[in-house]
Parts: structure tokens; sequence; C-alpha cells
């Protein structure tokens, strides 16, 4: 609640403190404005096909990020060959900046839905790997030496311990990473797409509509506030040993 | 009969700023269901040994025999306990005591057996389902000792289990380890630097000098059992207490003088 009084009291303060351009309703137009057209382009313009094609977009991407660099993170994290062998290629490739990649994605898949996954790919894997791996590589040492002492061998000191206590940090980390997705697909969006949002609001600049372009990086928001909340109740739900979750 | 020795053991760290001799060439012997606790400064080497004797680091030189064969490694006849609570958060209280069964794939019916037992000696029948965040201090290191008998261990290798908790409750641990040891008649070997607590639970207590970690004196505790709190007003309990903190400020004054002669 509070925070949407700042957002209004933003809207309303930051043309008398003299922020250029702002108290032109035309460069940020009202929040009621911005609602009219939020429900206007849902109802007449089709943007609900377009938020669909964004978040398959992301799903497909995060998913296949999520499935190669989770295993591969939680390897480079636990066993210091697959480090020694993966860790310095990913974290190279981590500073190369995704976007960097759209044109030659462009020549290699196309401009369809496999470019835009590409896109999320590179932009998420290499760095959720990473940090995967350092939650692998950050479980107390004594846990894993209890369990030895306790008779456990590498491999089942791997499946009892080093899994089960890198899965909150893993969840965690993908709750970051999908933010990271949403990011780089809305950039490839707007590079070259005939659907999603960042389609629309490439589209809406085209044509100086302000409002829908606010009105399309509100439903990010809102996107990103539900994707939160899963990932949220999702922490509750499988992990009720966290001293985080208290109940 | 289980007995555990260390002959001959050293242990040299390489740091940043050179070799560091955390033990030099320690020896010693504890009998069947003895209890032997290391006393000693902080950096004495205490924890470092405990850890060798565990086969969680292999020393420099020198070796580690349970009952005459000697140990490359960790394994079941010997369990430990650390003063950090090691619990594996994600398991329930009965999962973590029946961790070390479940390895060995014990059937259920028998692992369940021995918690049973293990939980009600410890006083925890009622929280066999609750998660580790769900218990006190004193609590979790119950639960740690019941995990760590639950494998039947041959010697008991205990790493200051109660310097996490407050004054009270570890009070309360010592006396109640003294009824689990007096119950089980395990060997164990435990480390500490609280000379009370030394003196209280050992029935030899090690001393040991930092800088290289030296065995200083081994001195056998003549108090009869079973001990009770009045034993801490005795005045045999404040001679070995005396005696005990001598031979550790003994070494600390030869530390500050040689440091206040230096340049």
């Amino acid at each position: 609640m509070i925070g949407i009084w700042a957002l209004v009291a933003y809207t309303r303060v930051a043309p008398a403190l003299g922020v250029p351009n702002l108290h032109n309703p035309f460069f940020l137009p009202s929040p009621d404005t911005v609602a009219k057209s939020l429900y206007n382009m849902f109802a007449h313009e089709g943007f609900a096909h377009d938020v669909w094609a964004s978040t398959r977009r992301i799903g497909l991407g995060f998913l296949i990020s999520a499935a190669i660099g989770i295993p591969l993170g939680i390897a480079i994290g636990s066993f210091r060959i697959v480090q020694a062998f993966f860790e310095p290629i990913i974290a190279a490739v981590r500073y190369m900046p995704a976007s960097a990649f759209i044109p030659l994605l462009i020549i290699w898949f196309g401009i369809y839905e496999k470019e835009k996954i590409a896109v999320i790919f590179i932009g998420v894997f290499f760095p959720l790997t990473l940090l995967i791996a350092d939650v692998s590589a950050g479980i107390p040492k004594e846990l894993v030496n209890i369990a030895y002492t306790l008779g456990a061998s590498r491999w089942q000191v791997f499946w009892r311990v080093l899994l089960p206590a890198s899965w909150p940090g893993v969840l965690d980390n993908m709750r970051i990473g999908i933010g990271w997705a949403w990011t780089y697909l809305i950039v490839a969006e707007l590079v070259a797409a005939s659907s999603g949002i960042g389609h629309v609001i490439l589209s809406a600049s085209r044509f100086l509509q302000t409002d829908k372009i606010i009105a399309a990086i509100i439903t990010i928001g809102i996107l990103g506030l539900l994707t939160d909340a899963l990932f949220r109740w999702l922490y509750w739900f499988l992990f009720p040993y966290s001293e985080r979750v208290s109940r | 009969m289980s007995s555990i020795s260390v002959s001959d053991v050293s242990m040299v760290f390489k740091t940043r700023r050179g070799r560091v001799q955390a033990i030099d060439r320690v020896s010693l012997e504890i009998p069947d269901a003895h209890f032997a606790c290391i006393v000693g400064a902080s950096g004495c080497g205490k924890s470092t040994l405990l850890n060798i004797m565990g086969g969680l680091v292999r020393p420099t030189s020198g070796t580690v025999q349970v009952d005459g064969r000697q140990i490359h490694g960790p394994g079941t006849d010997r369990g430990m306990v650390f003063q950090s609570y090691t619990l594996f958060p994600w398991l329930r209280v009965r999962e973590n005591v029946e961790f070390g069964p479940r390895l060995k794939s014990m059937a259920k019916e028998e692992r369940r057996r021995i918690s049973d037992r293990l939980l009600q000696e410890m006083g925890l029948a009622d929280f066999a389902r609750a998660y580790p965040k769900e218990l006190s201090g004193g609590m979790k290191q119950r639960v740690a000792i019941a995990r760590a008998l639950a494998n039947d261990p041959k010697v008991l290798l205990m790493d200051e289990p109660f310097g996490a908790l407050d004054a009270l409750t570890r009070a309360a641990a010592q006396r109640f380890l003294t009824g689990i040891w007096e119950q089980h008649r395990r060997t164990i070997a435990f480390v500490t630097h609280d000379i009370d607590e030394a003196i209280f639970l050992g029935d030899t207590v090690y001393t040991m000098t930092p800088r290289p970690g030296r065995l200083r004196e081994v001195i056998p505790v003549d108090i009869p059992r079973p001990r009770t709190l009045d034993e801490f007003g005795t005045p045999r309990f404040g001679e070995l207490k005396r005696h005990i903190l001598e031979l550790i400020i003994e070494h600390e004054n030869r530390g500050v003088s040689q440091t206040a002669a230096a340049p």
C-alpha cells in the first residue's frame, strides 16, 4: 500500500520539483490515463496474446537455462574436476552482454521464437550456473565432515548432503535469475519481434503512445511480482525446515 | 574393548606466512571405556588433534590406531560431535539420528528401534518429528550425540560440544553426558578449554601447550564417580584445577616474557 502511495506521490510531486518534462502529460501520462489504456489494450488490442507470447518465451528460455544450469552448477560447486573444466568458460561468457549476441543469434536462428529463447538462455544460463556453483561450494564443511564420520561415501555425501543442502540456495537464485530473463526478453523483443510485450512497447513508441508504453512496463512489473510470490510460496512449501520459514 | 591411540603425530600447516607446527610429536593412548579430556588454550592444536583422530585431517607424520588397527580416514568406529551445530537442517530429529544406520541400509524397524531408544535416553522422544530449527542449542547437541551413538561407535570424539551453550544449559549438558557415559561406557576423547568441565567429566585430563602444540602433562582425575555438582567445591577439585591452570598459565607467561623481550 505504501508503495502505491509513493508512486502516486511521485507522479504528483515530481512536476512541482521541476523534474524536466514530467509536468507534461504527454511525457508522463497520469495514472488514470495509463489504467484506461491498459484496459483498452487487454479489451480491444489483444494485449493478452502479447503477454502470453512473452511469458511463454520466458518460461521456455528460463526452464532450459535452469534445466542445464542447476545440475551443472551443482556439479561445478561439488566436484573440482567439473569446476576446472567448465568454470573458466562460463565465467568468461558471463561477462559478454547477452544483448550483444542478438545480431548473431538472428543470423543463426532467425527472428522468431528460437532466437528469443536463445537470448534468454545466454543472459540467464551463464550467471545462474555460477551462482548455483557458489551455493554448492558454500555448503558448510562441517556438514560434509559429519556425514563422512557417520560412514558416508563420497557419493552418499553428494546425494544426501550436498544436494539437499543446496536446494534452498538454488531456488533463491532461480528467483533472481528469472528477473534477468525478463530484461533480456524485452531487449530481444525490442530488436525484432511481431508479438510480445517488448514488441508492443516498440510499436507504441513509434506512435508516441507513452501511456501504452507505461502500461506495458507496469504489466511486466506485475508479472514480476506474481513470479516472485510464486517463488516465495515454493520456498515456504518446499523448505519448511528453513530458519527463514516461520510457522 | 576399544581403545584409541595416537602415535607420534605431528601436523604442519603451510600458510602464507610460512610453516606452522600445529602439533609436535603427540602420543597418547585412551584405554577402553575411558573418559579422556584434552585441555589447552585456543590455538594449541587440540581440535586439530581430534580431527586427526577422527580421520578428517591427515597428519604430517604419525599414526592413529583404534584397537591397534591404523585408521585411514573417517569411519563409523569413531563418532564425532562438534561445537557448531551440525544437524542436517532438512531432516527431522529422528531422521538425523537415523542418518548413520540409513547409510548402512539398515532395515526400517531396526533403525526405528535404535532412534526410539536414543531419543528416549536423550529426553527428546517428544521432538522426534521436529526440525533442528525448532530446538534449543542444548537439545541440538543432544541430538548430535544421539546421532553419533546411533552408529554404535567404539570411540566418541567430542570437540567442545558444549562450547556454544550458555552456562546453565552447559552445566545440565555436562551432567547429562556423564549419565550417558555411565550407561554406554564408551571410550571418549573430549576436547575443551574449560578446565572445570574437563575435571568434572574426565577420568584423565591431558593438557596441551601451543606453538608448537605439545602434550604437556597427563593428570589422572581421582575424584570418585558418580560425581555431583558438589565436586566443584571440594579441595581436591580446587587442587587439580590450580595445577592444570598453572601448567597452562606457566606457558602463557613464558610467551608474554618472550614477546616483551623482543625489540
